[in-house]
């Protein structure tokens, strides 16, 4: 049940005024206005292609914009009957905003939404970035539908990525959430999803939403809730991600709302996932993955400058975290020459492993234990990037199947670590 | 003569058997609370000993770096170091309690000054180890984002901020122990002083190059950079 104080009463009426709907989708923003208007174009010309006898409406959790773009947002109301885009919509789209807060906050936004949906029992809600500016109106169509005819739960984005990019996903989220939890999801942590209305009221109750984890990733947050829960869970290919954020490039930011959410999952689920072994696909709705190969300039020298010198001063760190057959490890390999720098998967799932149980224990502050990765994780990249500089899109996904066996071989090197170590 | 002496003796056997007989009460009475103190104390040792170890204090001493230090010093573990502080405390108050039953003159003022210390003693003790515990995190929590940054000298930045608050807490910790707190104010300034002095030249001229250097990474090649690594992680 929402809780009466916690969405303001002028949006609590513009919810009553709209009534019930079979459709939500839910757009968080804070001064997009420069990306927000192919983004609503999108989703007007997606609601009126593919669900024009439907009810409709966009929730737009706004975080104190001050450049307009609540007001771009709430001009995508469609009128019934109105002519747009050669197409006719036969029920009216509405569109709300509520500023939520003056500062971005990534859990408001989304407890603001799937709170929206619960009252006005939206069969489907489906929640957009406002960056996405590559989006297509069939996006709206293959995140909901899964959901709205298929009776999925959960429906995660799989996009068309360089090869080089997004691999905090494929060397970390993707492998360690296979290996946990058994579920082979790419994007673990999606920026654009769907989910069904039982999940969306699960998730509005289960949630505490004051610890960190729902303040700063809810969507990772609903990933897990969606695995643990056991909902239906399938993926739906999109098209091309661009990331316009330049915090999207913020790896220490990154590593808190991905590795630092999951790590935290695994606490609280200890009995569903030690005892998950080996995992199973998840339902792919088109492509399983679609690789861009051109050639892009990456500086591997200063990568590899950042791990050495990462191994070297944060040493006293490690001994806290690592087992000192790994730091070792990682020492030997900070040694060596350019030619010869090879972070294995072995020792890279190894070095996960081992981070996790650390934080599982809290050895040291858990922000820091997670901040602590990150020179690691520029290693971990230098050597895909050496690995795969020539690599056809084959042979790129070979080696990140190779490095989900990995995790999962070594996944008994977890649980003896998250017993065992003081 | 004979019988003078012999009455005086008598007297003064009585006098000393009526001392005797009026002082072994307080001293049963000093005994019996420096016993029972004995016990409280020990008691409390174990308890105390108990809850530090389920509220996992050998992890907080740890990482406040007193773990570090005790080991240097052939010291027991921090745990181990408070229980037996604390029974030592006890006890000692208790026999000092004892000790103001005998009526022994002078000794009740120090007595009680004893017990008026105590306090500011336990209060020093907190604002030691919290500060302790406080300059670790930071010097930390600087250290990291020195190195994810890619600052030079990640090191000296998380020393320098370590060694910044130790004093900080030690001058805060006389001061509350009354020890030298002007001394103690005044020294603390200076260093603080000659460290930002010295940090300033030091950077003003040795480290010119670095200066520029700084400013010409975030300034001018830091773009290029940019462009370099524009893959996102996510």
């Amino acid at each position: 049940m929402v809780e009466e104080t916690f969405l303001t009463d002028e949006f609590l009426r513009q919810l009553i005024d709209v009534g019930e709907v079979d459709v939500l989708i839910g757009l968080p923003t804070h001064n997009n206005a420069e990306t927000i208007g192919p983004v609503v174009q999108a989703i007007q010309a997606g609601i009126l292609k593919c669900f024009p006898r439907d009810r409709a409406v966009i929730i737009n959790p706004d975080a104190g914009s001050r450049d307009g773009t609540p007001e771009i947002v709430a001009g995508a109301s469609i009128d019934d009957g109105r002519h747009a885009s050669k197409l006719y919509a036969l029920r009216t789209l509405h569109s709300i905003s509520t500023e939520y807060g003056l500062h971005p906050e990534p859990g408001t936004a989304l407890r603001t939404i799937v709170a929206a949906s619960e009252l006005l029992r939206a069969k489907a809600c489906v929640v957009l970035s406002p960056e996405s500016t590559t989006i297509e109106p069939d996006w709206i169509q293959r995140l909901l539908r899964p959901v709205y005819k298929d009776n999925f739960d959960l429906v995660t984005p799989i996009y068309r990525r360089h090869k080089f990019e997004g691999l905090l996903m494929r060397n970390l989220l993707y492998p360690m959430t296979r290996a946990i939890y058994g579920y082979g999801i790419r994007e673990p942590y999606a920026s654009e999803f769907a989910i069904s209305g039982r999940l969306a009221t699960d998730f509005l109750t289960k949630e505490s939403w004051d610890n960190e984890s729902d303040r700063i990733s809810p969507e990772m947050c609903l990933t897990a809730r969606a695995i643990t829960g056991e909902y239906r869970i399938c993926q739906s290919f999109l098209g091309t991600k661009v990331h316009l954020d330049p915090s999207a490039g913020d790896l220490v930011a990154a590593m808190r709302r991905t590795a630092g959410v999951l790590f935290s999952s695994l606490d609280s689920n200890f009995s569903l996932w030690s005892t998950v072994v080996g995992s199973h696909s998840v339902p792919i709705l088109g492509p399983e993955s679609e690789l861009v190969l051109e050639p892009v300039q990456v500086n591997l020298k200063r990568l590899g400058e950042m791990f050495s010198s990462g191994i070297a001063e944060l040493e006293p760190v490690f001994r806290s975290i690592l087992s000192p057959a790994t730091l070792t490890e990682l020492q030997t390999i900070a040694r060596s020459k350019d030619g010869n720098f090879n972070y294995s998967a072995e020792l890279w799932a190894k070095t996960v492993y081992e981070f996790a149980a650390s934080y599982h224990k809290s050895v040291i502050s858990r922000d820091h234990i997670i901040q602590a990765m990150v020179p690691l994780f520029r290693g971990r990249t230098l050597t895909f990037v050496l690995e795969n500089r020539d690599s056809s899109a084959e042979e790129i996904e070979k080696n990140v199947e190779s490095l989900c066996r990995e995790f999962e071989r070594l996944k008994p090197y977890l649980l003896e670590v998250w017993s065992h170590r003081k | 003569m004979r019988e003078i002496i012999i009455a005086e003796l008598t007297q003064v056997m009585q006098e000393l058997a009526r001392g005797f007989a009026h002082y072994l009460p307080r001293l049963i009475v000093m005994l019996i609370i420096a016993f029972v103190g004995w016990v409280l104390a020990s008691l409390l040792k174990v308890i105390l000993r108990s809850i530090l170890r389920v509220s996992r204090f050998a992890k907080l001493s740890e990482n406040a770096g007193t773990t570090q230090w005790l080991k240097q010093a052939a010291l027991p573990s921090s745990t181990e170091l408070l229980s037996r502080f604390v029974f030592w405390v006890a006890w000692v108050g208790f026999v000092l309690l004892g000790v103001s039953v005998l009526g022994i003159g002078g000794l009740g003022e120090h007595v009680s000054r004893f017990f008026l210390f105590l306090p500011r003693l336990f209060v020093a003790l907190i604002i030691l180890f919290f500060g302790l515990l406080a300059a670790s995190f930071f010097s930390r929590a600087a250290l990291l984002a020195a190195v994810n940054a890619n600052f030079r000298s990640p090191r000296v930045l998380s020393i320098s901020i370590r060694f910044i608050l130790i004093i900080f807490v030690f001058s805060m910790v006389f001061e509350e122990l009354g020890i030298a707190d002007q001394t103690m104010l005044v020294a603390f300034g200076i260093t603080f002083a000659a460290v930002m002095l010295g940090l300033a030249i030091a950077f003003g001229l040795g480290g010119k190059d670095l200066a520029r250097d700084f400013l010409e990474k975030r300034l001018v090649s830091g773009r290029k950079e940019a462009k370099e690594d524009e893959l996102s992680p996510l």
